[in-house]
């Protein structure tokens, strides 16, 4: 079959479904691959790349659409491409089905097969496929890159000749993949990081970024993010009111607020208000990442880069993705491309639409004319249910004593069995056995005694030595084949003597292989 | 050499063997205690052949001298992942002299109670010390000489199946006989039999039968024990070896072989305790083999999948890891990897990375096995720390390397209570920031049990002989 990614249609948008790189692979599904003349020119893959690397270039969009079975594309669909579209058609691409009910009518109506990349289960199975999370690592990436360069200062604190520079904070409001992707590309910059989220869970992962967590001191039950697939929840009004306290607290400290907060399905939740900015010094930067949703910040211009009053700038750009074109393309074409990989089961280039399996199924909004979405929830839950962390029981100074105690006696009582019984056995064996036997059993206890205590200090790293030495020294038992040698029963002569070899071998070759091992031991 | 003179020859020996064993607690005081342990067996050996009354020197030095070279040859030839193999041969050694010796205690008791009275007081020797035995004293000797023959026995043909499958002549699956343990029941209970009619005087055919059927069970027990559980089989014939020459010695009347079979016996059964620990069974379940009968319930399901990676990708992370963590297991040594491992140990600290490797106990085939091997190779004991030394450490490791190990490092133990390992201590590499794992094949290991670790998030797959893995990674770091 055919796969084919067109020129992105969308004004600004400069990724590309299909990097010559991500085209090799397909190839390797099986797959002929297709590229509308020009799409790659703006993410840097020259119409030659893609030629070299076996992708024949095609003049036009209609020509493409035509002609591909599959068409890959980066931004959702316009209702005009979409009519370019035929019956059976596979289209992957971004669709937001929840907000573009129309669209989704219209794929419908004509019989396109719509996999939406961004409806992709996140599931640890599909995270390979998960368009969301590489394109918001992207934009996290990129928010603080737009930040510092709108930030007139470093990020890092340095002492010059020239005179100290303290190093810039940076409040990342938000911690899901594009926050943490912002924490981690601050920190590494030289910033100190603070971060905040509703998710208590997530404090773990920002802190191992090397930010550190915003606490709230609020005691309501937040809700665990397992309970929404990963995603976090609206929050309630007394909740929302202590987090805004906390960061009215924090504004005019923050020389750079980086805000990511989207709850799904709903507006971007409005966290940095206008008196926050207002008490923010000037200079500083705000880069709204949910600006596209309405924005996170009260002054927020979609696509539009302001300066307020106080002289704080706001980013509210909704294409950080894009301006990463190279890397975005490359990244969301190996999406793309395992997604490609789980459609072809046979690696024949023959689409196997399987509706039974979880991640295809989540994936799929339009199949066969009719509407799949929404999906019904996916057989594995997406992240295990946080356990509820057991604080174990602090002790009173009287029950550790008590404890004690009992262990004490318990251990007391074992031994005194132990000994009784040991006792008992002997004074039974005394009572019978002949003096001369008994004699050796008092031997014979010691030495096992004797053993326990001694192996027990044993390093564990010598067992193996060990087991080599104890094999020489059993071989002991050649002294009793000796003392038998002497016999005047041939066979008995006869058997001592095979003993004797067998012994010898032991005794010499165990020493011997004992010596050499322990002398490979080396200190460094 | 008067008695007096061979019982303080005796003493000295048993306080040397004593020190021998104390000195293996570290690497240091070893080097000196294998000395002490070579001299108490010289003092022994010719203190025995100096006894008054002992003949036959020249036959014991005719065979004792090119058994002495036969091992020599052996050790200095021996490779160092042969070391289980070797030490299940040797077993089988002091089983079956164990078992000739006993039987010759009764064929000798047999000949001097033949004799008239003049002839035993004129006995020297052995003979003299049983011709001046009473009824009690020789019917006593009798029960040690059954059990001399017995644990001989087993020993002799468990050491030898235990040697086969540990060379892999033998194939290393458990495998058992129709009606499995009620065989073993049953012979048992025909060696319990023997032993009581053997007792109550009849011939020396009933100890020879026993010794036949002792070697049934061996061999039988140790068929129906996989590969895995080595280290426990082999420990505990350790221990056996020793039982077997504490029954020798009783029934010799010599108090050093007594004690020598006393801490052997005792050394093998600790062994064979800190192994069982290790893997979380009882010691009787691993005998009887098997991995502990019936799930309690489904295994936890695992989502997600394995993802392989390259040497690219991983000299690139180890490139730019500060620690390390290597978990060597049997497939190391099964691939003869551990100098290649050791040659990138040193590279990686040439570069100033920490590096260490983690040891579970029951890695390898042997108690022990892997510390030998990577001694072999070079790598200083110091950075070869224990599980419960290292375990703490892998949340601030950047990179954990698994090569050639399964079960040992699978979290299902700890996460799914349904497992058939679940419970057993296991090195916590999932925990590290990332994890390598060295591996064949996306098959399941030894046990035959899926392992969680290869499908998590910060697991990759680093497919191939892991020999040629590790040396194609070589190439890729300076």
């Amino acid at each position: 079959m055919k796969i084919g990614a067109p020129k992105e249609s969308f004004a600004g948008e400069s990724r590309v479904a299909m990097t010559p790189d991500s085209a090799l692979q397909l190839q390797k599904l099986g797959y002929v691959c297709l590229i509308e003349s020009g799409a790659g020119v703006k993410a840097g893959f020259s119409d030659a790349a893609y030629e070299k690397a076996g992708v024949r270039v095609v003049p036009s969009t209609e020509a493409l659409f035509a002609e591909a079975e599959i068409v890959a594309k980066v931004r959702p669909p316009t209702p005009e491409e979409l009519k370019l579209t035929r019956k059976g058609q596979l289209l992957i691409s971004f669709f937001y089905p929840a907000q573009n009910k129309e669209l989704l009518e219209q794929a419908k109506e004509i019989g396109t097969n719509v996999v939406a990349m961004d409806m992709v289960p996140r599931i640890s199975r599909a995270q390979k496929m998960d368009a969301l999370s590489s394109m918001a690592n992207i934009a996290g990436y990129r928010a603080v890159i737009e930040a510092g360069a709108n930030f007139g200062r470093f990020f890092t604190g340095q002492v010059t000749a020239a005179g100290k520079v303290p190093p810039a904070k940076v409040l990342v409001v938000g911690a899901g993949v594009a926050g943490l992707a912002a924490i981690g590309a601050a920190t590494s910059l030289g910033a100190m990081v603070y971060a905040f989220d509703v998710r208590p869970e997530v404090a773990e992962q920002i802190e191992s970024m090397g930010a550190e967590f915003v606490y709230l001191d609020f005691s309501e039950q937040q809700t665990d993010g397992a309970a929404t697939g990963g995603y976090a929840a609206p929050s309630s009004p007394e909740f929302r009111e202590a987090q805004l306290k906390k960061f009215r607290e924090l504004a005019p400290d923050m020389d750079i607020v980086i805000t990511t907060a989207l709850i799904p399905g709903r507006d971007a939740p409005k966290l940095w208000l206008k008196d926050m900015v207002e008490a923010m010094k000037p200079g500083s930067v705000v880069v709204d990442l949910a600006a596209e949703r309405g924005g996170n910040c009260d002054l927020t211009v979609p696509d539009q880069k302001i300066v307020s009053d106080n002289g704080v700038t706001v980013v509210g750009y909704t294409d950080f993705p894009s301006r990463m074109a190279s890397q975005a393309s490359s990244l969301y074409s190996t999406n793309i491309r395992h997604m490609m990989s789980d459609l072809t089961p046979g690696k024949d280039g023959q689409v196997v639409h399987n509706m039974e399996d979880d991640v295809i199924r989540g994936a799929t909004v339009t199949y066969d004319g009719a509407i799949t979405f929404p999906p019904p929830p996916p057989k594995i839950q997406a992240i295990a249910a946080q356990k509820p962390k057991e604080k174990p029981k602090e002790l009173t100074h009287e029950e550790k004593r008590a404890l004690e105690v009992a262990n004490f006696k318990k251990s007391t009582r074992n031994q005194v069995g132990l000994l009784a019984a040991m006792a008992g056995f002997l004074l039974i064996l005394g009572g019978f056995a002949p003096a001369s036997f008994m004699q050796h059993m008092i031997v014979f206890a010691l030495a096992v005694f004797v053993g326990f205590q001694v192996i027990w200090n044993v390093a564990h790293s010598l067992h193996t030595p060990l087991m080599a030495v104890t094999n020489a020294i059993s071989s002991i038992v050649i002294v009793g084949a000796i003392l038998q040698i002497g016999s005047d029963v041939s066979l008995v002569k006869i058997l001592a003597a095979l003993a004797v070899l067998m012994t010898a071998v032991n005794i010499v070759g165990g020493f011997m292989v004992t010596r050499r091992m322990l002398a490979m031991f080396q200190k460094s | 050499m008067p008695l007096g003179l061979v019982s303080a020859a005796y003493v000295v020996a048993a306080v040397l063997f004593v020190l021998s064993l104390g000195g293996l607690s570290n690497q240091e005081s070893a080097k000196r205690a294998v000395w002490y342990g070579v001299v108490g067996m010289a003092l022994a050996f010719f203190a025995t052949l100096l006894t008054p009354g002992v003949g036959g020197g020249w036959l014991v030095l005719l065979m004792a001298i090119p058994g002495a070279i036969g091992g020599a040859m052996l050790a200095k030839r021996v490779g160092m992942t042969e070391m289980p193999q070797l030490v299940a041969a040797m077993h089988s050694l002091v089983g079956l002299a164990a078992v000739f010796i006993a039987i010759n205690a009764e064929m000798e008791a047999r000949h001097v109670a033949g004799l008239g009275e003049e002839a035993r007081r004129a006995l020297t020797g052995f003979a003299g010390v049983l011709a001046h035995k009473s009824g009690v004293e020789l019917n006593i000797m009798k029960v040690e000489v059954f059990l001399g023959v017995f644990i001989g026995a087993v020993t002799f043909t468990g050491s030898v199946i235990a040697f086969g499958k540990l060379a892999g002549k033998v194939d290393g699956k458990p495998k058992q006989l129709p009606g499995g343990h009620m065989l073993n029941a049953g012979a048992l209970a025909l060696c319990v039999i023997l032993g009581i009619m053997y007792l109550a005087g009849a011939g020396l055919w009933t100890v020879v039968l026993t010794a036949v059927i002792a070697g049934f069970i061996g061999w039988n027990l140790i068929m129906g024990i996989g590969g895995a559980d080595m280290p426990v089989v082999v420990s505990m014939l350790n221990s056996y070896s020793g039982w077997a020459a504490a029954a020798i010695g009783f029934t010799l009347g010599n108090d050093l072989l007594i004690v020598v079979g006393a801490l052997v016996g005792s050394s093998g059964a600790i062994l064979s305790y800190i192994m069982c620990k290790a893997m979380n069974r009882s010691f009787v379940s691993v005998i009887l083999g098997g991995f502990g009968g019936a799930a309690k319930g489904p295994a936890m399901e695992i989502a997600g999948e394995q993802i392989a990676i390259d040497a690219d990708g991983v000299a690139a992370a180890l490139n730019d890891a500060d620690s390390v963590i290597i978990v060597p297991g049997y497939g190391m040594a099964v691939a003869q990897a551990q100098q290649s491992v050791s040659e990138l140990t040193r590279r990686l600290r040439a570069k100033g990375k920490n590096v260490r490797f983690g040891i579970h106990p029951v890695a390898g085939r042997l108690p022990g096995h892997m510390n030998v091997l990577l001694a072999e190779a070079k790598v200083p004991y110091d950075i070869v720390l224990e599980m419960d030394e290292i375990n703490d450490d892998f949340p601030e490791t950047d990179v954990a390397i698994v090569i050639g190990s399964n079960d040992v490092v699978n979290p299902a133990a700890q996460e799914d209570p349904n497992s058939p390992i679940a419970g057993m201590p296991v090195l916590e590499v999932w925990k590290a920031k990332q994890v390598f794992v060295s591996k064949r094949g996306a098959g399941t290991g030894y046990s035959g049990i899926e392992n969680p670790l290869f499908y998590k998030d910060n697991t990759r797959m680093f497919y191939g002989d892991a020999k040629k893995s590790l040396d194609e990674l070589l190439t890729k770091i300076a």
